[in-house]
């Protein structure tokens, strides 16, 4: 039988998201760790970053170490009207982290749904995104956005696209004041810039927060209004309703990225653990017909959640003499593992271990 | 409890103002004593200095919850954090600077020296203007004087160093001031802390 405790945390998360996806029908998904680097140039702006590690294949080819999977995804599977391929992963990725300055390996999990995504999809999605965070940690919070909304603020000040992207970082920053100047600067209406500096501070609850969108939201936004507040409504009666929270800070790619996207944080953890959203913008730059939506969970930052390092190396270290017969030494220790406490046979105390507690031969073999 | 990072020096002082005035006083903060962390009576906020530029790292990685930075590290660095408030203190500006009777040589990459070279990438990026970044750490008025750069991109205050060094401002890029910051992932699972420490400053400045 297996030992749960001996996973390491991210190992252990794995096995519970791995059954939490398999009980939504999500089937596993495989992949090299190699793909053509023209592959990933081509789609470049996607990546985070970037780099990505190379190398020359024995047939010439310049390769690429994965720097993504979501891409080697959508290139790997087909439209089929009225269906949706639903796949999870645990995988490496190669690249630099947002903010970094060198290559990391980084673990990661995550679904995808792809196909003809209906709002049902797009729910279940968010509800095993809360569910992949409370298998993580009971302390979560999972926010979540609408870019199809946050598209008509934008359009409705008249403004280009530089002024559009300047605006979208001050939404991802919470970033009121500056938002404020640069409609000032560009002569926006004061009364779209109003509503704008509204939105990009919205935070809160769900349900109170999408009713005070409601006031907020251009008409041309109506249709992702509506799709808001059934999500809310649907959600609200899960038992993660509390945690999620409407922000729009959460802005992604929107080159990519259309309609809901979302991030989530565990307590604890200083960066962000659950990434995701609905990127059919992506699909169609890729020669596909389909929607789709999906997320990842950073699976290596649950290593600063609990460390490993403070865990002592063994329950007891049994200190034996160093001609001490084998035998005995063999009984002493078959007690001690027999009632579940993990032993190492040491003839003096190292220097840098730590143990439960220290116990010579004798006082093992008379307990 | 939240963490806030203040930056050493000047502007330092001018924001822990603030922060007293908004019922924020941490007993000890201005003595000069080998302490490092400063926590207010009531125990709601602990404060301590950081180098300036380290404040958005502080934040950034979760040591703070909140910070204080000016918006030229912000705009060079691009840290993933929350930019709250402009607090209003330590106003200057990013500016373009050169030798008076500067002519742009049109016909090779104009050559800037700075200590912000992204800002500077972005800023002449967006004019198509071909550039050679020359970064320096500080004394920067210099280069122009020796020849080392055609221009200097640098905080400008009162502009009285250009003056003294024959030099002019030729380019306004950024408008800088003090920036209340937050931890992302501090600022969901504290939320009501920052939203009520961030009201009570903005009353303040509004008040400035």
């Amino acid at each position: 039988m297996l030992d749960e405790t001996l996973l390491k945390g991210e190992e252990r998360a794995m096995l519970a998201l791995r059954s939490l996806y398999r009980s939504y029908g999500y089937r596993p998904f495989r992949m090299s760790r190699f793909e053509e680097y023209e592959f990933y140039m081509r789609n470049k702006d996607y990546l985070e970053s970037g780099r990505i590690i190379t190398f020359t294949d024995t047939d010439g080819k310049l390769m690429a170490l994965k720097p993504d999977v979501t891409l080697s995804i959508i290139k790997n599977g087909e439209d089929e009207p009225g269906c949706r391929q639903k796949v999870y992963y645990d995988e490496s990725v190669f690249r630099v982290p947002a903010g970094g300055q060198q290559f990391r390996e980084i673990r990661q999990a995550g679904l995808e749904c792809i196909g003809d995504i209906r709002l049902y999809d797009v729910y279940e999605v968010l509800l095993l995104a809360a569910e992949s965070l409370g298998a993580l940690s009971d302390r979560f919070v999972l926010d979540l956005s609408h870019l199809g909304i946050l598209s008509a603020l934008l359009e409705e000040t008249g403004q280009d696209e530089a002024f559009q992207r300047k605006a979208a970082l001050c939404f991802a920053e919470k970033n009121a004041h500056d938002l404020r100047d640069l409609c000032l600067s560009r002569g926006v209406d004061p009364a779209v810039t109003e509503r704008l500096c509204r939105c990009a501070a919205l935070c809160g609850p769900l349900p109170e927060t999408v009713r005070e969108l409601e006031g907020l939201c251009p008409a041309a936004a109506a249709e992702s209004l509506e799709e808001l507040r059934t999500l809310s409504r649907l959600l609200g009666e899960t038992p993660w309703g509390e945690r999620i929270s409407l922000d729009f800070s959460v802005v992604n790619n929107m080159g990519y990225y259309s309609g809901i996207v979302f991030s989530g944080f565990l307590e604890g953890i200083v960066d962000t653990v659950l990434s995701g959203g609905r990127y059919d913008r992506l699909m169609h730059k890729l020669g596909r017909k389909s929607g789709a939506i999906g997320f990842a969970v950073y699976l290596d930052l649950l290593r600063t959640l609990r460390s490993e390092a403070s865990d002592p190396d063994a329950d007891v270290l049994l200190l034996v003499p160093g001609d001490a017969d084998p035998e005995r030494v063999a009984r002493a220790v078959g007690k001690l593992t027999a009632a579940g406490r993990s032993v190492s046979v040491q003839e003096r105390i190292p220097a840098a271990g730590s143990f439960g507690e220290c116990i010579r031969l004798e006082e093992a073999e008379t307990c | 409890m939240l963490n806030v990072a203040l930056p050493k020096g000047r502007l330092g002082n001018q924001v822990y103002d603030l922060l007293e005035k908004a019922g924020c006083e941490c007993p000890g903060i201005r003595e000069e004593s080998r302490r490092l962390l400063f926590d207010s009576a009531d125990g709601s906020i602990r404060c301590f200095w950081v180098k300036p530029s380290d404040v958005s790292v502080y934040v950034e990685r979760g040591a703070a919850d909140l910070g204080v930075c000016g918006k030229d590290i912000l705009a060079e660095n691009s840290p993933r954090i929350y930019e709250l408030l402009d607090l209003g203190v330590g106003k200057c500006r990013m500016a373009a600077a050169a030798p008076k009777g500067f002519r742009d040589p049109a016909d090779r990459p104009l050559r800037v020296g700075t200590s912000f070279p992204n800002i500077v990438r972005e800023h002449y990026a967006a004019q198509g203007r071909d550039i050679d970044v020359i970064h320096l750490h500080g004394s920067v008025e210099l280069a122009p004087l020796l020849g080392l750069s055609d221009v200097i991109v640098d905080i400008v205050e009162t502009g009285s160093t250009l003056r003294a060094n024959g030099l002019e401002v030729i380019d306004e890029i950024l408008p800088i001031s003090a920036r209340l910051i937050a931890n992302r992932a501090s600022y969901q699972f504290k939320l009501k802390e920052i939203r009520d420490l961030t009201e009570r400053l903005k009353a303040q400045v509004e008040k400035a």
